[in-house]
């Protein structure tokens, strides 16, 4: 288990330095980043000055090595078009991102495990049919389709709820400002997070529907119905435990999904976070901000592969079985 | 399949074309589902719309000198108010929306089907050659597509356009947009391609009939091109198909985002994006309608991609 692990940790560290070197490629090589810091009037003399500050004549390998050493302390420089350090401004636009993507990730698993389990015990009655049809719009319909269309139902129409921005947040700490606090805070979440759910929930209940559908087939359920258990405890004791197995790695990929679709969630609801960020890095080429939301995501989505792994191994039995196998 | 066509064509004369198709298992099914017989019907007419688009849009869009700003905002002509010379009403800067979706739909489709060709062409390629290779050149291709893996397409898509508009001078950026967009949603699909056909490759390669072309002295590109990649081809296609539908969805997406295509050149997502301002000040039709032809369209192309999943899925039958 423990060299497993320790295993996983290497290939992530891999990973992590192989996305490192192409956000410095990035950074680097696309588009000169003395540039794109000064303005027109500047001379070359002190452009040469700048250039040499930077280190930017330096052999690539140091360069690449500087960058790397300056990431891993959250260093990604200045922002080309704000003058900032990058990472202050994602600090301060994180926590409106993570807020959003916690909530839309609790909202699909409430509704998208229920909605799959009925979907698969009750496989023929009208409200599966309907689940099915539902997940089928749901996986159709783009994400911003969805936020437009709650904006027309509930802001346009109705005049329920606000369509853009965060409402009132309240400051915690340093490093944090919350919406969940105000009342106005709680309505401006409703319908991003409903937006950035509604598709993770589609392909989980799809998920858990399939899964559950192939374990109610397996021989011990067999059994145990021979053996006179209730049809709740073979359903939920037996056949759900085993479903939510595989189904563990997939909605944990999901949910790292879920902050990289916040771009698209975050630009239809005005919502400021890091995705907002990021897409006006790639309007105005600021290529700072855009390195850095990479390496932000990739390690976001190397810690989930990296817990999804663990969790695996020490939830499904046979798993640990097989690695102890390997390890003779 | 190709190994079935090898044998059918040894025998006996083959049969017609309509009996074949009423023998064939993909035909019988596709017939069997009337959603899915619906779902092709309309596919097929929104493809054919997309593709005369220039014979049946009553105005060219794309022609700023054919449109009136003093028409725009005009709403359909089935709502008081409308104009009988705008079916579907018309945008911020007088352009026909009927005549908009038709070319909207066509830049979509062919967006669509080129960069699921291209992200196709190279996963195949890389698929087929790590799979044959094995070795180093395979652990390198397949430690690249985890990489990449690791990361939504979506992400990939804007990462891939962002980097191409540096390095584009701003001048042509409008020219190369189409061009951005298919090299970016194509090469953000390659991996699912690749990993599929790898591993059938594997099991391929072992077989008899590649031994036979390996011993009497073919080339290798000749043998991945003539006799395995035939018989790898069944799971491409329903990759593909579903990632038509995905394709679409980005494409509209980005051109939503506003990294898309430029509002001078609208793709259903660029009409969606004009259309998305106007929420608020009552003109519903800019933003309704395109959205609804993208709706249908990439409905109707997932309905068939699953389908056909289910159709070549041998576990299902």
């Amino acid at each position: 288990m423990i060299a497993f692990i320790v295993r996983r940790v290497f290939a992530s560290i891999g990973v992590m330095i192989a996305v490192g070197l192409i956000a410095f490629a990035m950074f680097r090589y696309v588009g000169d980043p003395v540039n794109q810091m000064v303005g027109v009037e500047t001379s070359v003399a002190e452009r040469a000055q700048l250039r040499e500050e930077l280190g930017l004549n330096d052999p690539a390998i140091v360069q690449a090595l500087r960058f790397l050493s300056h990431a891993a302390r959250f260093d990604f420089g200045v922002s080309y078009q704000f003058k900032e350090p990058v990472a202050d401004l994602i600090g301060a636009r994180m926590p409106a991102t993570l807020e959003l993507a916690f909530v839309a990730s609790i909202l699909s698993l409430l509704a998208g495990i229920p909605m799959g389990v009925y979907a698969a015990l009750h496989r023929d009655s009208a409200l599966s049919r309907l689940f099915q049809a539902l997940s089928l719009i749901g996986i159709s319909l783009p994400t911003f389709l969805t936020g437009i269309l709650l904006i027309t139902l509930f802001s346009v129409t109705l005049g329920w709820l606000p369509s853009f921005g965060r409402g009132e947040v309240v400051r915690l700490g340093p490093w944090w400002t919350t919406g969940f606090l105000t009342v106005s805070g709680l309505k401006s979440l409703i319908m991003p997070a409903t937006t950035l759910a509604l598709f993770q929930m589609t392909l989980i209940m799809r998920l858990v529907r399939a899964e559950m559908l192939e374990v109610l087939r397996a021989d011990y359920i067999r059994f145990a119905r021979a053996r006179g258990l209730s049809e709740s405890a073979i359903h939920f004791r037996h056949a759900l435990k085993n479903t939510l197995v595989p189904v563990i790695t997939i909605v944990g990929l999901q949910l790292g999904s879920i902050v990289a679709f916040s771009i698209i969630t975050e630009t239809v609801f005005a919502w400021p976070g890091m995705g907002q960020l990021f897409l006006q890095s790639i309007q105005n080429v600021d290529i700072p901000i855009m390195a850095a939301y990479l390496l932000f995501i990739a390690l976001m989505f190397v810690i989930i592969n990296l817990v999804v792994d663990i969790l695996y191994v020490s939830i499904d039995p046979r798993l640990r079985a097989s690695l102890h196998g390997m390890r003779g | 399949m190709s190994r079935a066509d090898d044998l059918a064509k040894s025998g006996p004369a083959p049969p017609s074309l309509i009996a074949r198709l009423r023998d064939n298992d993909l035909a019988a099914s596709f017939l069997a589902s009337k959603t899915t017989v619906a779902a092709g019907l309309i596919a097929l007419i929104l493809i054919v719309a997309g593709l005369a688009a220039s014979l049946i849009a009553p105005t060219d869009p794309f022609n700023p000198a054919a449109n009136f700003l003093m028409d725009s905002l005009t709403p359909p002509r089935f709502v008081a108010g409308g104009d009988p010379r705008f079916l579907l009403g018309t945008d911020d800067q007088g352009r026909d929306l009927w005549s908009a979706i038709l070319y909207g739909l066509r830049i979509s489709l062919m967006i669509g089907f080129l960069s699921v060709l291209l992200g196709g062409a190279i996963g195949v390629a890389l698929g087929l050659i790590a799979g044959y290779a094995g070795g180093w050149i395979d652990s390198m291709i397949m430690r690249v597509a985890d990489v990449q893996l690791t990361f939504p397409a979506i992400l990939i898509a804007l990462l891939l356009d962002g980097v191409a508009h540096a390095l584009l001078q701003k001048s042509n950026r409008e020219e190369t947009a189409f061009l951005v967009l298919v090299a970016a949603i194509g090469l953000s699909f390659w991996v699912q391609y690749a990993r599929t056909v790898r591993g059938s490759t594997m099991v391929e390669k072992n077989r008899d009939y590649v031994q036979a072309a390996r011993l009497i002295g073919l080339k290798p590109t000749r043998i991945l091109v003539r006799h395995i990649l035939p018989n790898v081809m069944g799971p491409v296609l329903v990759i593909a198909t579903i990632n038509l539908a995905i394709a679409i969805i980005t494409e509209a997406t980005l051109s939503f985002l506003g990294v898309g295509l430029p509002p001078t050149e609208p793709s259903l997502g660029t009409l969606i994006r004009i259309g998305q301002n106007f929420l608020f000040s009552g003109e519903w039709w800019i933003v309704a309608f395109p959205s609804l032809a993208l709706a249908v369209l990439v409905l109707s192309v997932n309905l068939l991609g699953d389908w056909l999943r289910d159709a070549l899925n041998p576990r299902l039958k």
